[in-house]
């Protein structure tokens, strides 16, 4: 099982291929490819968007889905998904609502 | 301090203009990312982990106080409230936009900052001694010598694509706290028996995947030879550096393959052929050295009653006195090192309010000057005895009176896998268990002196290859595992440290690390032996003995 995640050009932030949207911040709403054909639909709405100039350095990545959670499979996408592990007030795991920019 | 000429501040503002246009013709659609990335990397903006990170250039680790404020304006309005210290004399934003970039650079470039030769494959910001101008023994202030090679590396047409990056440290101490030997140049003032000052040549020391100590290539290079001896140097690099590989690319392959006699031999023929191109005149130089004019410093007695009693009835502040004030080359004066190793937070981090805190004390206290060092510290390099009792308590104030420094939890430790895009392993975490394990202040004493450095790959940012202690973290089939070296020195005495054995769980490293520091407690010659002094004399032996047999 892929997810497909990229960062956004224009602020950086960590992006995935969504269920309902385009491109989520949060794992949890993210498309889950179960097949190789998923798995290419998800490589072409990404080529598509880094075309569109919306993300950067789109790659699938590997998850699992334990009890409807999707859950990475390397501590690279783990802490990509979460913020950096000593500053839990940082990232996308930081108390909503995010920090005001 | 070094400040602009009309034409250092022109190519900054120019520099900035045109980055404008460049994120401008990005977010249009007018580069693509392939074209655009270079030109970001040249001002020090990479795209790493969860954001974009901006990494600015602190030419040889000196700073205004004005200087530390505008780091702490940009943490505060365009990231997160705080800032990364590195091994390079740079400081690191972990969250900035790619949007704001160009009003970050033009608000720095009002303080005469900037993230050029912060990347890509140039002659990279110098570095040098955090005491440079102050320490006692120094032979000569290197940084009116960083400050022109800063001028004479910038832009350099036949530098800027070099086979790979290229490090320049400079030192005026016998003493080395720049690391010199670690770097693809590194440059020791000297005095000849004539007495005049000029240069030690070292070359082709590195980390990374293939750690190598520099090799002396030149006694003594007269001051006027200096920038044509570096070009020969460089030249001869330039031309047969390797572009072919990416890991053999640095210098110190090349140095290392072909030998310091042969390679040397070309830069000899190449400086005698290029000799007196770059013209330095004794006017120019004199004209650079005067902006490092000792500041004003007043007549002291070399003691001080007050200093002295403070010193007596306060125990944190004697503790403060023992680890972070070193002697100055000025009497009724000190060097004080402000610890960014306070438990609880990484290593090298600082938070906006303690930057403008140290500027603030700084202002008052050190002269107007700071210093930051590749031990991912700060200096306040002038402090007066008689304010050091005030200085210890503002600095406690802002969580910044940490008296570590030098000891177990005084910790390089490179952003890792929280940050780093390239990370194999977490550092950060490791380093505040070991900070938490150590935390009691009277058994880091006790341990003495012991320099920690851990990376979270083989690039080997937090120098762990010449750690007393080096930690390298390293991916083992998608977990994270930490290797162990021993012995490594990145001081005068330089060594790289040996790899023990088999790594260790991260559940592990911490207790593999105490089994070390047991090992050397039970086998030292007294107090005074250090655990380096101890580590050469007794070798890997009864240290790999202890830490696998138990197993
Ligand atoms: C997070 C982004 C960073 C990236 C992408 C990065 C990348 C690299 C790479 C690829 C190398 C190996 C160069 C080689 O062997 O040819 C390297 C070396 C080095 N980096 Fe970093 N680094 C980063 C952060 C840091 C930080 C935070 C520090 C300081 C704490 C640092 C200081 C150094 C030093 C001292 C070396 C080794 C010296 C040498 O042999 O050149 N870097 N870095
Ligand atoms: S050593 Fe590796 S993990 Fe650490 S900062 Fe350098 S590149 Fe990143």
């Amino acid at each position: 099982m892929k997810v497909l995640t990229a960062n956004r050009l224009d602020d950086g932030a960590v992006v995935y291929i969504g269920k309902a949207a385009p491109w989520v911040e949060d794992l949890a709403s993210a498309l889950v490819a179960v097949d190789v054909g998923a798995e290419g639909q998800l490589t072409e709405t990404a080529a598509t968007a880094v075309k569109a100039r919306l993300v950067v350095g789109a790659y699938l990545m590997p998850v699992t889905v334990e009890d409807g959670r999707i859950l990475p499979a390397s501590v690279r996408e783990r802490i990509r998904a979460a913020g950096p592990s000593n500053r839990p007030d940082l990232g996308k795991q930081a108390p909503a609502p995010a920090l005001p920019r | 301090m070094y400040r602009y000429d009309e034409f250092d501040q022109q190519a900054v503002d120019e520099r900035v203009a045109q980055f404008r246009g460049q994120v401008g013709r990005r977010l249009k659609g007018e580069l693509t990312e392939d074209q655009f990335k270079p030109l970001r990397l040249m001002n020090g903006l990479y795209l790493q982990l969860h954001a974009y990170m901006l990494r600015v250039a602190i030419p040889y680790g000196t700073l205004s106080p004005r200087q530390m404020r505008m780091l702490a304006h940009v943490a505060r309005k365009y990231d997160k409230g705080y800032g990364h210290f590195t091994t390079r004399q740079n400081i690191q934003y972990n969250w900035p936009r790619l949007v704001d970039t160009p009003d970050i650079l033009a608000d720095l470039a009002t303080v005469e900052m900037h993230g050029i030769q912060t990347s890509g494959n140039c002659i990279r910001n110098v570095t040098s001694d955090p005491f440079s101008g102050v320490a006692a023994g120094e032979v000569e202030d290197p940084r009116p010598w960083c400050e022109i090679i800063r001028q004479w590396s910038s832009f350099h047409p036949e530098f800027s694509y070099l086979p790979r990056k290229f490090k320049i440290a400079v030192t005026g101490s016998e003493h080395d706290r720049a690391a010199i030997k670690l770097h693809d140049i590194g440059i020791r003032v000297v005095r000849n028996a004539a007495g005049e000052t000029g240069f030690e040549f070292w070359i082709g020391g590195g980390m990374g995947r293939t750690p190598i100590i520099a090799k002396k290539i030149r006694d003594f290079v007269p001051k006027a030879d200096l920038l044509d001896y570096a070009t020969a140097c460089l030249r001869v690099y330039n031309e047969l550096g390797r572009r072919d590989n990416i890991y053999k690319a640095r210098i110190k392959i090349l140095v290392h393959e072909m030998g310091l006699e042969k390679y040397s031999a070309l830069v000899d023929e190449e400086f005698a052929r290029s000799q007196g191109t770059v013209k330095l005149p004794d006017a120019e130089i004199a004209r650079i050295q005067a902006y490092f004019a000792p500041p004003a410093y007043e007549t002291l007695p070399a003691t001080s009653t007050a200093f002295e009693a403070r010193r007596f009835e306060d125990k944190g502040f004697r503790t403060f006195v023992r680890t972070n004030v070193h002697a100055h080359k000025v009497p009724g004066y000190a060097i004080v090192s402000v610890s960014l190793k306070a438990p609880g937070v990484a290593p090298g981090d600082a938070s906006a309010d303690q930057m403008d805190a140290v500027a603030d004390i700084a202002e008052r206290y050190s002269l107007d000057e700071l210093r930051v060092t590749h031990e991912q510290n700060l200096v306040l390099p002038n402090v007066k005895l008689d304010d050091l009792y005030t200085v210890w308590k503002q600095l406690s104030a802002a969580g910044l009176g940490s008296a570590n420094i030098g000891l177990i939890s005084d910790i390089i430790c490179c952003p890792g896998l929280d940050y780093c895009d390239l990370a194999n392993a977490r550092s950060i975490p490791i380093a505040d268990e070991l900070q938490q394990r150590f935390a009691d202040l009277e058994r880091q004493y006790a341990i003495g002196s012991l320099k920690i450095k851990m990376s979270g790959c083989i690039n080997a940012c937090g120098h762990h290859h010449v750690g007393h202690i080096g930690i390298l973290g390293v991916d083992k089939h998608g977990k994270e595992l930490y290797q162990l070296q021993l012995g490594g020195s990145g001081a005068e005495d330089a060594s790289i440290g040996q790899i023990t054995g088999a790594g260790f769980p991260p559940e592990r490293i911490v207790g593999a690390v105490e089994t070390v520091i047991e090992t050397y407690l039970s086998l030292r010659h007294g107090d005074a032996e250090t655990f380096l002094d101890c580590y050469r004399r007794v070798g890997l032996a009864p240290f790999k003995a202890a830490l696998y047999e138990a197993r």
